[in-house]
C-alpha cells in the first residue's frame, strides 16, 4: 500500500498556445483510489489522458514502477481506461469486446474463455457473453467496459467520467460498486470526475484541480475540512465566506462578531473564514453568538436549508429543524468548525512599464491590458513634469523611460459593466464566489490576466463584461530591480 | 386527415415523371426483349445473346473493366479518405474538395483532357487499350468512392480508435481489427457507385477509342442500328445483373452488426 506507483513530475501540456496543464506533481501509491476532481476545462481529463497515452506532455514526466513512461504508446502501457462514453466496439458482441485485449495477447482459447467468465462475473452479467452491444442499457455497456479494462489486469486502471452518462440511481449503485470492485482486484484506480459528492465518496485521495492546476491534494475529510483555498471550500461541498480580520491569538472578527478559532495568523491579518452550513448551530435569539432572521427555510429530505439575513450577510445554515420565516434567532460556531484561509494579497497587481509621454504633465505607462497617464509624483515625490521632462524635487531630470511600474487595486474599489466597453479592461467572468452579501468576480481578460472584483450583481461564467477601476483608486509603485533591455 | 391528402399530392408531379420516363420505357424495352422482329412472343433475342460470342465476350470484358475499375478505385481512395478523415488536418473539408473538385468539371472534358495527356505519355493510345480504359474510368470514378468512405470513416468514433490502442492492439491492429471492419458499409455503398455504373458506362471508351467493346456501347450500338430487339435483351440483362448486385450489397450491409446500432 505505501509502494510508489507513478510519479507525475512537473508535468506540462500545451494545446495550440494554451496551457491546459501546469506544475502538476502528484504521487500515486499502489492500489489507491485517487481521484481528479475539477469544473470542466480544469484539465483533469488532459491528465488522464496524458496517463493513458493518448496525449504526450509538453514538458516534464511520468514514472511508473520507476521507469519513464511518458513518451511510450498507449498500447505498450500497463494500464487501461474506460471511457467516459464506453467506446464498445460496436462490431463485437459482448465476449470478443472483453477479449479484445486477451486476443492481442494471444492467449489460449480457454484462458481467454476463463478470463472474460470472471470479468463478467465481476460486474455482475454473467451469461451476456453472446449478446450485441446495441441491445444492452447504458448501465450494462458501462459494465461491459470496466469488465473489458480489468479483464487485462492492468497496473492502474483509468475511468474517465465514467459513471456521468448513468441515472441517478445507478450512479449511486455504481459508486458503491467500483468500490467494492477497487478493494476485490486491488489495482490503483484514477478516477476523473466533476462530481464532488462522488469524489467524496469512493477516493482515498483527492487531486482538486482548476485552471489546469492542482489546487490541493488530500484524503476526502482534509479537503473537506480544511480546504486550503476559497477555490477548493467552494468547490467541495456548500460553504458560507466571510471576510474578516485577525483580532489576536485564536480570535477572529467576521459578521460583526469576535470568534474563537483553532487556525492562528498573525494580529490584523485579513482572513477569508469558510464555515460549513452544518456547522452553524441555530440556537434561541439570546443565547447565540450572533443573531438573524429567517429569511427561508427549504426542506431537502433529511434536513432543511435555513437561510439567516444576518445584518448584511445571508448565512446558509442546514438544520434538523423548520424555522418560520421571520423567526429571529441566534446562530453559534464550534472553534474549530470555522477554517481560515489568508486573504490573497498578491491579487490585481499589474506590470507595466513607462513609455513616450502622450500629455505634457503627466507620463504614460503602458500596461498588458491597459494604459494610463499618470502624474510622476505618483512615483516619487515631490517630481513634477517640466517640458515633457521629469524632475525630482532637487530640480534634477530624471529618465523614466522604461521603468518597471506595478500597479495595484483592490476587489472593492473596482465595477462590473455590462457594456464592456466603459471598463478600463474587459473579460470574461472565469469564476466567482458569493463572500458576505457580494460576489468575488475573477474575470480574465485575452492576455490572460486576472482581475479580481467584488460586485453586488449576480453575473454567469463566461459573461463578457468590463472592470471599472477608477482611476483614483488605482495605487502605483516602481518596481525595483533592472529595467528591461531599453 | 386534409394535410394528409396534400402530402400525398404533393408526390404527383414525381409520379407522373416516374411514370412517363422509368416504368413506360421499361415497359417497352421489356416488350421489345421479349418478342422478335414480326411482333410475336419469343425467347430468341436471350438465346442469341448468350450464343452470340461478342456479345458474351462484352460482357465478360465489361465486367473485367467494372472489377478492376472498382478495386483501383478502392486501393487509390482508402487509404486517402482515411489520412482526410482520421488524419490531424483541421482544415478536412478543403483537402477533400481537392479530390472531389473534378466532379465539378464537365464530364467530356475531363476524359478529352486525359485523352491528350495520355497521348502525350504514350504516343499511340491503340497500344493499351485495357489500361488506358482503366486510367479513364478510375479517373472518373474515384470521387464516388472517395465520397462514401469519407464519410464512414469520419463517423467512426475516434473513442474507439483510443480504446483499441488502449486495449493493447498496435497501429496495424487497430486498423484491421477496428477500422476496416467498421468501414465496411463505406466499402459497399462505394463499390457500389463505381462498380455499376462502371459496368454500362460507355462514354469513356466511346470517346477515347469508338469501341462498343463494353455492355453499354454495345447496347447504343444496336440500338443506333434500329436493333431494338437485341439492344433490349441486353439493357434486360444488365439490369438483372445489377439487381443482384444491389440485393446482395444491401444484405451485407444489413448483416453487419454496424447498421443496428442506432435503435
Amino acid at each position: 500500500m505505501n509502494e510508489t506507483l507513478i510519479e507525475f513530475k512537473n508535468v506540462k501540456k500545451v494545446f495550440d498556445d494554451t496551457v491546459v496543464v501546469e506544475d502538476f506533481n502528484l504521487e500515486v501509491k499502489k492500489g489507491e483510489f485517487v481521484t481528479l476532481l475539477g469544473p470542466s476545462g480544469c484539465g483533469k481529463t488532459t491528465m488522464l489522458r496524458i496517463l493513458g497515452g493518448f496525449e504526450l506532455p509538453t514538458s516534464g514526466s511520468i514514472m511508473m514502477n520507476g521507469e519513464d513512461i511518458s513518451m511510450l504508446p498507449p498500447n505498450q502501457r500497463p494500464v487501461n481506461t474506460v471511457f467516459q462514453k464506453y467506446a464498445l466496439f460496436p462490431h463485437l458482441n459482448v465476449y470478443d469486446n472483453i477479449a479484445f485485449g486477451l486476443k492481442l495477447k494471444k492467449l489460449s482459447k480457454k484462458e481467454q474463455d476463463e478470463k472474460v467468465k470472471k470479468a463478467l462475473e465481476l460486474v455482475d452479467l454473467e451469461g451476456f457473453e453472446k449478446r450485441a452491444i446495441h441491445t444492452l442499457s447504458g448501465g450494462q455497456q458501462q459494465r461491459i467496459a470496466i469488465a473489458r479494462a480489468v479483464v487485462n489486469e492492468p497496473d492502474v486502471l483509468l475511468l474517465d467520467e465514467s459513471l456521468s452518462a448513468l441515472d441517478y440511481k445507478m450512479r449511486k449503485e455504481m459508486q458503491v460498486e467500483l468500490k467494492n470492485m477497487h478493494k476485490k482486484l486491488g489495482i490503483t484506480f484514477i478516477f476523473v470526475t466533476h462530481d464532488q459528492e462522488e469524489a467524496l465518496t469512493m477516493s482515498d485521495k483527492i487531486v482538486v484541480m482548476a485552471d489546469g492546476e492542482i489546487q490541493q491534494i488530500g484524503t476526502p475529510e482534509e479537503i473537506y475540512n480544511e480546504p486550503k483555498n476559497l477555490f477548493v471550500a467552494d468547490f467541495i461541498g456548500e460553504s458560507n465566506i466571510f471576510k474578516g480580520t485577525m483580532l489576536g491569538y485564536h480570535k477572529v472578527r467576521f459578521c460583526g462578531t469576535e470568534f474563537d478559532c483553532v487556525d492562528d495568523y498573525a494580529k490584523d491579518m485579513v482572513i477569508d473564514a469558510v464555515i460549513r452550513p452544518e456547522d452553524i448551530v441555530i440556537t434561541d435569539e439570546s443565547k447565540g453568538q450572533f443573531t438573524g432572521e429567517v429569511i427561508s427555510c427549504d426542506f431537502k429530505g433529511t434536513f432543511y436549508i435555513v437561510v439567516v439575513q444576518a445584518g448584511k450577510n445571508e448565512i446558509e445554515i442546514h438544520s434538523l429543524n423548520n424555522y418560520a420565516i421571520g423567526t429571529k434567532v441566534g446562530m453559534s460556531i464550534e472553534p474549530d468548525n470555522i477554517h481560515l484561509i489568508p486573504y490573497d494579497t498578491s491579487i490585481n497587481h499589474y506590470e507595466g512599464k513607462v513609455v513616450e509621454s502622450k500629455v505634457e504633465d503627466k507620463i504614460h505607462v503602458e500596461f498588458e491590458d491597459f494604459e494610463v497617464d499618470i502624474d510622476p509624483s505618483v512615483l516619487i515625490p515631490g517630481a513634477v513634469m517640466e517640458d515633457w521632462e521629469v524632475v525630482d524635487a532637487e530640480g534634477n531630470g530624471i529618465d523614466l523611460m522604461g521603468t518597471r511600474v506595478e500597479a495595484s487595486f483592490i476587489p472593492s474599489d473596482a465595477d462590473l459593466t455590462d457594456e464592456a466597453e466603459q471598463g478600463l479592461v474587459q473579460g470574461n467572468i472565469f469564476s466567482f464566489i458569493y463572500v458576505d452579501d457580494h460576489y468575488r468576480y475573477t474575470v480574465r481578460t485575452k492576455s490572460e490576466e486576472d482581475y479580481v472584483v467584488n460586485d453586488e450583481d449576480l453575473w454567469n461564467q463566461e459573461d463578457y463584461v468590463g472592470v471599472i477601476i477608477p482611476m483614483d483608486k488605482i495605487t502605483y509603485k516602481i518596481i525595483e530591480g533592472e529595467a528591461d533591455e531599453e | 386527415m386534409k394535410s394528409n391528402n396534400l402530402r400525398k399530392q404533393l408526390a404527383i408531379p414525381y409520379a407522373i415523371f416516374l411514370l412517363l420516363f422509368v416504368v413506360f420505357p421499361l415497359l417497352v424495352v421489356i416488350y421489345y426483349g421479349f418478342t422478335n422482329g414480326d411482333g410475336q412472343p419469343s425467347f430468341e433475342n436471350f438465346i442469341n445473346f448468350f450464343k452470340n460470342g461478342k456479345t458474351v465476350g462484352t460482357l465478360i470484358y465489361s465486367f473485367a473493366i467494372a472489377i478492376i475499375t472498382t478495386i483501383v478505385c478502392l486501393l487509390l481512395a482508402y487509404p486517402v479518405a482515411l489520412i482526410i478523415a482520421k488524419g490531424a488536418y483541421s482544415k478536412k473539408a478543403k483537402f477533400l474538395m481537392i479530390f472531389v473538385l473534378p466532379m465539378w468539371i464537365n464530364f467530356t472534358l475531363r476524359i478529352t483532357a486525359l485523352k491528350e495527356v495520355l497521348t502525350l505519355i504514350e504516343g499511340n493510345l491503340a497500344y493499351h487499350q485495357f489500361l488506358n480504359t482503366i486510367i479513364c474510368m478510375v479517373y472518373d470514378f474515384l470521387p464516388f468512392m472517395m465520397m462514401p468512405l469519407y464519410n464512414s470513416l469520419t463517423k467512426l468514433d475516434d473513442g474507439l480508435i483510443e480504446a483499441a490502442r488502449d486495449l493493447g492492439a498496435g497501429k496495424r491492429q487497430v486498423f484491421f481489427k477496428v477500422i476496416l471492419p467498421l468501414s465496411v458499409p463505406g466499402i459497399v455503398s462505394g463499390v457500389t457507385m463505381v462498380f455499376l455504373p462502371s459496368m454500362t458506362n460507355y462514354v469513356v471508351l466511346d470517346m477515347i477509342y469508338n469501341s462498343t467493346y463494353i455492355m453499354g456501347s454495345l447496347i447504343g450500338s444496336y440500338f443506333s442500328a434500329y436493333d431494338w430487339h437485341n439492344g433490349s435483351v441486353i439493357s434486360i440483362v444488365l439490369l438483372l445483373i445489377i439487381l443482384a448486385i444491389t440485393y446482395l450489397s444491401n444484405k451485407y450491409t444489413e448483416d453487419d452488426g454496424t447498421s443496428a446500432r442506432v435503435r
